[in-house]
């Protein structure tokens, strides 16, 4: 204690207070210098950098969420829904808010049919997926599996009943070839598809006008932004911008035509195509046989499809734009046309069919198809009785470099370039073709083959539906196309599709269009014509041309041909009929093939015969000649639901087709 | 001694009328002092009712630690402060014993071993050595002539370190830190001369790649990510820049109180607890920050403005010491969440999330108004 006490004594109060109060100002200076710091620190984040650290308070929290598009709708030339959009109910699952996944599922499967192939899909999403996202368990619910669902919810947390819109086609199998189907996006189309337009979007055209208007139908992705935490959670939605809904299609085609079309194919496979030859565009358009583009809609089953692929009879193939057929005797006309053109024959030119003729220097016999021939025949005769050795002659006269200029122009050989997909070129072979492809010269005798359609020579219903309607237009053409008009779904402002003139084939000689096309008339309206029958009692003048392409070829040594009936079906030739009518004011021009249908005017005539009647009178006269009821192959689901429009059907084109005055 | 005191409150005074702060006063409370802690409390408790998601429960929470805290401020106020000089030993020697024990047998909390369960209370006797470490290190340096001797330096460093490398092995860099500061505060208060000031600054220059390697792997993270948070912001990084992120979009004004999106949306970690500043900085903006560093500041001021009139070496160099350990408090926790120091465990007084910070600083105010309220008429 003693020491202590010393100790303190000798201590200096004054000088230690004295130092500790300097410390204290010393430790001031070090607080303020301190805070300072912390101040500058404060201005560089709160006021000078402020915005930059705003915009990235802003990106954490806010997501863009995409809002899909209304896609737009489809209707034909009056106003009949080919294809709609329809609310359709989807079970979605929120995996988190689901105690017992397995249980659940096996639950759910007794009230609401829950397929293996629905719950394997299932859990591959929900392992892809946030657990706080919906995940579809089944979309397309009936509304009896909702209202077994609703009954039950209780039993069901976390699975909820959502409604949205699926594509669908009203009328079917019925056109499903033009107008296509809508499917789940590939990863290549994805790639393909110009940059954000499928936010939000699972669907895109497929095939068909579907496919080929993509771009017009599919509209304006829209975004929600919303609030989200860290996790990704949704909390609130802070903006919507609307996107705007594709727009409305109006086809050119009249779905009664196409139906009547597809009805008086009746089992035949091929293919029909009905153009409206004053401004291209697209009246009917049937591949046969067809299927059900409601299959593709939101996914196809790999086992439907599978079948689909693996048909015989090939429903998917659209037969009018990818089938290849030898035109036979349709070229007829166009080639009449040709060889009066270059003035290698004149109307009034006669040769002598014996059935059968030889190329000088060659033993090789062409024959006629009738094998008595036809005895002396002028260019009238020859294309209303198809004579093939009339034909011969003239092909051998003009040569194979002249008719493909000249058949080329009339659109064989190239593509119509119609706005709808897939659509195949054709082949009218040449002497470079044939060299290039075949690395062979051209044979005399091909030009023969070829002068009545047959040989190299490859064409789809479309071409001959082309080729037809330019006969028709007297050399005028247009580019076919399909959609007639299309209309903002909001402000309901319709735009016309103008019809794309193609350059006019003009002839040095405008009386040879009246010759081929009086010679056409006769085909169907005079005695031993080969369309007598069809045409002769139309209250309509037709101009029409037979055909039947060869699917085997006959032996040299074969005499006589047998007959088409006696052929086993696969063997017997396809039917061909190209027409147009009213002769005099050409306002539908029809090609009609069917497969195996033997004889052009038997099988294929009728056809077409029956779609002109629908399309010119508004019912089908042929076949019902005795009944006085009209138009009773219409089905009432056909019955446009808006108004009908005033006056004739078929006249009733909206005013921007009054072309005449252009 | 209370009889003492009182005596000598009720010397004439030069008010006219006694008022409410001279009533506090006759019960040894400071009036500015407690404003001002009332007044960051207040603040606190607000700021936490928007940063632990509208939590009810945690503002009564938060609350009942506050007054539980003022409970024993005002305890704490009434005794004389020779005693604490008294115990000062003792107590000393008791935390570092609870602090052995935790190291032998505490809890686990978030990787590290810091807490005691007594089956009764669960606490962090670290809290304990937060005051125990500048009242020790000040009654020592009563008892030695100053300036410090080299010998007084070197037992007194040994004073800090012992708890200080228990708390830092924990690991609790924080509390250390915190700790470290109290002893040596009290020390450069204490007149440290200046030459060893430097030459220790030099030492632990030399001396800081060794300390590197002893780190632990994430506090060397936190001081690499410090020096560039981008260069990792889903990672590493991640806590201080979205922590800049909500500072820097609060702006002079803020978004306004429970607007904030970084910890609503739960981007902000820790957002109740360490980060609460930022919260706090989004919300109510330069502004409002300026308003909570000017509170902190005054009280830093009054505590310097007690010791600088307390009345001995012991009394003058605690409430130094403990003024500055506040300060450092708030610095570190700033600086921590603005990006101007590493992260480490040290939460903002008053304001986070926490029961035994809360309690344990009032302690501390406790005894700086017990300073401030005993003080004896003596003669210049």
């Amino acid at each position: 204690m003693a020491r202590r006490r010393r100790r303190i004594s000798l201590r200096n109060v004054s000088a230690e207070r004295n130092s500790f109060l300097r410390r204290i100002g010393l430790a001031v200076a070090f607080c303020v210098l301190a805070a300072l710091l912390l101040v500058g620190r404060l201005v560089q984040l709160q006021i000078i950098d402020t915005q930059q650290y705003s915009t990235r308070a802003d990106e954490n929290r806010m997501r863009v969420v995409p809002v899909a598009p209304v896609r737009g709708l489809i209707y034909d030339r009056k106003g009949v829904l080919l294809a709609q959009n329809q609310p359709a109910f989807m079970l979605e699952v929120t995996p988190e808010q689901v105690g017992n996944m397995d249980e659940l599922l096996s639950h759910l499967t007794e009230v609401v049919g829950l397929t293996e192939t629905d719950i394997a899909r299932f859990k591959d999403h929900v392992r892809k997926s946030p657990r706080y996202r919906g995940v579809t368990l089944r979309s397309n619910l009936s509304m009896e599996e909702v209202a077994r669902y609703e009954i039950d919810r209780y039993r069901f947390p976390g699975v909820d009943i959502n409604a949205g819109l699926t594509r669908n086609y009203p009328l079917g199998a019925s056109a499903a070839h033009l107008i296509g189907y809508v499917g789940g996006i590939s990863e290549d189309e994805l790639r393909a598809a110009p940059e954000n337009q499928y936010l939000g979007l699972t669907q895109i055209g497929k095939n068909g006008v579907e496919k080929s208007q993509e771009d017009l139908l599919r509209g304006e992705p829209g975004a929600k932004i919303i609030e989200a935490n860290a996790y990704g959670r949704p909390l609130r939605e802070l903006d919507y911008r609307p996107g705007y809904p594709g727009r409305n299609l109006y086809l050119s085609i009249d779905a009664q035509v196409q139906q009547v079309a597809e009805k008086a194919m009746g089992n035949f496979k091929g293919a029909v195509v009905a153009l409206d030859p004053r401004n291209g565009e697209l009246l009917a358009l049937v591949s046969q046989p067809s299927f059900d583009p409601q299959l593709f809609v939101g996914g196809i089953d790999s086992a439907t499809y599978q079948q689909l692929m693996g048909d015989p009879a090939r429903p998917l193939f659209n037969r009018a734009l990818q089938g290849l057929y030898p035109p036979g005797s349709t070229v007829k006309p166009t080639m009449a046309l040709v060889g009066l053109e270059y003035g290698v024959v004149t109307p009034e030119h006669t040769e002598y069919c014996h059935g059968e003729m030889s190329l000088p220097g060659s033993a090789r016999k062409y024959r006629c198809w009738k094998r008595s021939g036809h005895g002396p025949v002028d260019m009238a005769d020859a294309v209303m009785r198809s004579c093939d050795i009339y034909f011969y002659n003239l092909a051998m006269n003009l040569g194979i470099d002249r008719m493909h200029e000249a058949m080329t122009a009339f659109g064989l050989g190239h593509r119509t370039e119609i706005d709808l997909p897939l659509e195949k070129a054709g082949l009218y072979p040449s002497r470079e073709w044939k060299l290039r492809m075949r690395k062979e010269n051209w044979y005399p005798g091909e030009t023969l083959n070829t002068g009545i359609g047959q040989g190299y020579i490859q064409s789809t219903p479309m071409q001959l539906a082309q080729m037809v309607a330019r006969i028709a237009m007297r050399g005028a053409g247009f580019k076919p196309h399909v959609v007639h008009a299309t209309e903002d779904p909001i402000t309901r402002k319709i735009e016309p599709v103008l019809p794309q003139a193609l350059s006019k084939i003009d002839l040095k000689d405008n009386g040879s269009w009246d010759t081929v096309i009086s010679a056409m008339e006769a085909v169907a309206q005079q005695q031993g014509g080969t369309a007598y029958a069809v045409g002769h009692n139309a209250p309509y003048r037709i101009a029409a041309k037979t055909g039947s392409a060869q699917v085997v070829g006959l032996r040299q040594d074969e005499i006589k041909a047998p007959t088409q009936e006696s052929l086993p079906e696969h063997l017997r030739d396809h039917a061909l009929f190209i027409a147009f009518a009213p002769a005099e004011d050409p306002k539908i021009a029809v090609a009609v093939m069917a497969e195996h249908g033997g004889h052009g005017a038997s099988a294929a005539g009728p056809i077409a015969r029956q779609i002109m009647d629908q399309y010119l009178l508004g019912y089908v006269l042929y076949g019902n000649e005795s009944a006085q009821q009209p138009s009773s192959s219409v089905t009432p689901a056909l019955v446009p639901a808006q108004q009908q429009p005033p006056g004739g059907i078929g006249e009733n084109l909206p005013p921007e087709d009054d072309e005449d005055d252009r | 001694m209370i009889a003492e005191a009182l005596a000598a409150i009720r010397r004439p005074s030069h008010k006219p009328e006694p008022g409410m702060a001279d009533w506090l006063e006759s019960w040894h409370i400071d009036i500015w002092l407690l404003a001002l802690l009332l007044a960051v409390a207040t603040l606190g408790v607000f700021v936490q009712y928007s940063a632990s998601g509208h939590s009810i429960e945690g503002v009564i929470s938060q609350s009942e630690r506050v007054l539980l805290g003022l409970v024993v401020m005002a305890a704490i106020a009434q005794t004389p402060p020779d005693l604490f000089r008294t115990v000062a030993p003792w107590l000393y020697l008791g935390t570092l014993l609870l602090l052995v024990l935790v190291e032998l047998l505490g809890d686990h909390a978030k990787g590290a071993q810091r807490w005691l369960d007594l089956g009764v209370v669960r606490f962090q006797p670290s809290e304990f050595m937060k005051l125990a470490m500048p009242t020790t290190v000040a009654a020592f340096l009563h008892l030695r002539r100053l300036p410090p001797s080299l010998f007084t330096i070197g037992i007194t460093l040994f004073i800090v370190a012992l708890p200080s490398a228990l708390i830092a092995k924990q690991p609790d860099l924080g509390t250390a830190l915190l700790i470290v500061a109290g002893g040596g505060f009290a020390l450069f208060l204490a007149g440290l001369q200046w030459r060893w000031m430097l030459g220790a600054a030099a030492a632990l220059g030399a001396a800081a790649p060794v300390l590197w390697t002893h780190l632990q792997e994430y506090q060397r993270q936190r001081i690499l990510t410090l020096l560039d948070p981008e260069s990792d912001p889903l990672g590493a990084g991640y806590h201080i820049t979205q922590s800049m992120i909500a500072i820097g979009s609060g702006g002079t004004f803020g978004k306004g109180w429970l607007k904030g999106t970084q910890a609503k949306l739960d981007f902000l970690p820790e957002a109740h607890t360490d980060f609460i500043f930022a919260v706090y900085s989004e919300e109510l903006g330069f502004l409002g920050v300026m308003l909570l560093l000017v509170l902190y500041l005054a009280i830093v001021g009054r505590c310097l403005w007690i010791a600088a009139r307390a009345q001995d070496t012991f009394q003058r160099l605690l409430a130094g010491s403990l003024a500055m350990t506040f300060f450092i408090y708030v610095f570190i926790n700033m600086g921590m969440v603005i990006g101007l120091l590493p992260v480490v465990g040290v939460p903002l007084p008053l304001v986070s999330y926490g029961g035994t910070s809360a309690v344990s600083l009032l302690a501390g105010f406790g005894i700086l108004m017990s300073i401030h309220t005993h003080r004896k008429l003596i003669a210049n």
